[in-house]
């Protein structure tokens, strides 16, 4: 409300890496090391990533919050310890069902993102995913 | 099964006998807070989309705090979408300009020992000074609580941070925390239940074990917990239940420290993790000293600021952002508001202030502020060229008549 969202997100890592929103592209993912997220409980955070059109994150590990907030927006948050082994320009495919991420060189696996969750990130969200659930209440 | 007292809250909230740390389970909530940035503003829209309810009215809290006092059209705007929302929504626990979400919560009694909270803040840990299971959560999370009064939960483990001795006069329960932050580092808390322990905590008033509980945002635990004694029930003014670990409950860690052993501690510019003893820090001379926000500016907060003021004169900008209307009643009766006042102090309006970026009193470039609210992230209370120190009351306090960064126990009364 403040600020759009989109304005926001042009504002994306600013601090570390001024370029970000600019050279980021539709289904790139972002990679992080330790407490990746961590702060407030605004969901602005991952929010911004989303509008950016980023497609998953991978880190050694998530501040819980930003964690649940991630995937409450269908963006996916995957806990690899070996994140530190991807570069910045490789060519990834995350299999989430496997746990498994492909880097050109070698294959990494990663915390399995618990069924549940992954069905609501598959729905694109909790809301989306609230949304097709009342439905099917109201059929049935 | 020995259970931890997260683990007992959890299971009760979750209707299950027993939980194990790392399964997966659904619990119901007693109570889900809201206050006007990350509430009403965010749901509304979302619950019309959906076109449903919130699921018993009785059990939400909505409190403004954020964008109050109104200083532009928009925030006029946010706090009226507050005040209609809770009218058509049929919530009558609200509280309008009454103080910041996390003092004014148990202050009007919603808390109590047992409960299973959320809120729709980072620093809803605060809750579990309480032994209450308070967390915090995004506003997405929240309209799915509102719709359906449950919340998945990672049954966490339980990290033990157990305090023997007595803090010394003019330490307090926020460089317990900085002394914690400092040591394990932002994420240190796994996510995981932090249980602050031990007959130094046991001796702290309710006041400063929220500021510890609020703070395990910053350590990164999902929760920071003390079990409910004779202080609890004190302040809570009802009988309670009390919730406890079970003794020799397996723990992920358990930390063992002596209180007494503990200097002031003194975060610098851009992390609470930056904390060290506060005599690190004598040639820093701040030009503004901020006594806010919840982990700073409830009554046993301005009553220490208080004790080292008396009789003296702030050398800096000295600002106080009192964290409740019955704190400011409170110490404007006893004599508190006073000495504040006489040392110089201009008072700001109750609410979040300027430790959530707000209103007009945000730090200007390049200033250099000592404050005692819980962040100090880049850019967070104003000009990204600001720099930010984080203290205790005392510790801002003695800062503010000496003109540098100062250890208070030289001058508490």
């Amino acid at each position: 409300m403040k600020y759009s969202i989109e304005e926001i997100a042009q504002h994306c890592f600013e601090p570390l890496a001024p370029r970000f929103a600019k050279d980021v592209r539709p289904g790139d993912v972002v990679v992080g090391g330790r407490n990746f997220g961590a702060g407030s409980s605004r969901e602005q955070a991952p929010a911004a990533l989303k509008a950016l059109g980023v497609a998953a994150l991978i880190a050694e590990s998530f501040a819980g919050l930003f964690y649940r907030n991630a995937l409450n927006l269908g963006l996916p948050a995957v806990v690899c310890k070996d994140a530190k082994r991807i570069r910045q320009g490789d060519a990834l495919e995350i299999d989430f069902d496997q746990a498994v991420v492909t880097t050109p060189r070698e294959k990494l696996g990663f915390e399995p993102i618990p069924p549940h969750l992954m069905q609501m990130v598959r729905d694109g969200g909790l809301l989306p995913h609230l949304e097709k659930r009342l439905k099917c209440r109201t059929t049935s | 099964m020995k259970q931890t007292l997260a683990q007992k809250l959890v299971a009760r909230a979750a209707r299950r006998g027993s939980v194990t740390p790392g399964e997966i389970v659904t619990c119901k909530v007693d109570l889900a807070m809201m206050h006007d940035s990350g509430g009403p503003r965010r749901v509304k829209p979302m619950l019309e989309r959906l076109g449903a309810k919130v699921w018993d009215p009785s059990k939400v809290v909505v409190i403004t705090d954020h964008y109050v006092p109104t200083y532009d059209d928009e925030s006029r705007r946010i706090i009226r979408i507050a005040r209609d929302w809770v009218r058509e929504a049929g919530i009558d626990n609200f509280y309008d300009e009454q103080g910041i979400c996390h003092v004014v919560l148990p202050e009007r009694g919603h808390l109590r020992p047992g409960m299973f909270a959320v809120g729709g803040d980072s620093h809803s840990p605060t809750g579990g000074a309480f032994a209450a299971y308070m967390f915090g959560v995004g506003a997405t999370e929240m309209l799915g609580v509102l719709v359906t009064g449950e919340i998945w939960l990672k049954v966490p483990h339980t990290i033990v941070m157990d305090f023997d001795g007595a803090l010394e006069r003019g330490v307090s329960a926020k460089d317990v925390m900085l002394f914690l932050i400092g040591r394990f580092g932002m994420d240190g808390g796994e996510y995981q239940a932090l249980e602050y322990r031990g007959p130094a905590i046991r001796r702290l008033s309710m006041h400063e074990r929220m500021t510890l509980c609020n703070m395990t945002a910053e350590l990164g635990g999902q929760t920071g917990l003390i079990a409910s004694d004779q202080v609890t029930e004190d302040y809570l003014k009802f009988a309670i239940e009390r919730w406890e670990s079970d003794t020799d409950a397996p723990v992920l860690a358990h930390h063992r420290f002596n209180a007494s052993e503990l200097a002031p501690q003194v975060a610098a510019p851009h992390s609470p993790a930056n904390s060290k003893a506060v005599g690190e820090f004598k040639e820093v001379r701040p030009t503004v000293a901020y006594i806010g926000a919840c982990t700073g500016a409830k009554l046993a907060d301005l009553r220490m600021a208080a004790s080292v003021l008396k009789g003296r004169k702030a050398r800096m900008r000295l600002m106080v952002a009192p964290a409740s209307a019955r704190d400011v009643q409170a110490a404007e009766q006893e004599g508190t508001l006073t000495v504040l006042r006489d040392a110089g102090a201009e008072f700001l309006g109750l609410g979040c202030g300027i430790c959530a970026g707000y209103g007009g009193s945000v730090l200007g470039d390049n200033v250099v502020a000592i404050s005692t609210t819980a962040r100090n992230f880049k850019g967070r209370m104003g000009a990204a060229s600001s720099q930010v120190y984080l203290a205790s009351p005392y510790t801002v306090a003695a800062t503010a008549v000496a003109g540098r960064i100062c250890d208070p126990r030289e001058l508490v009364h």
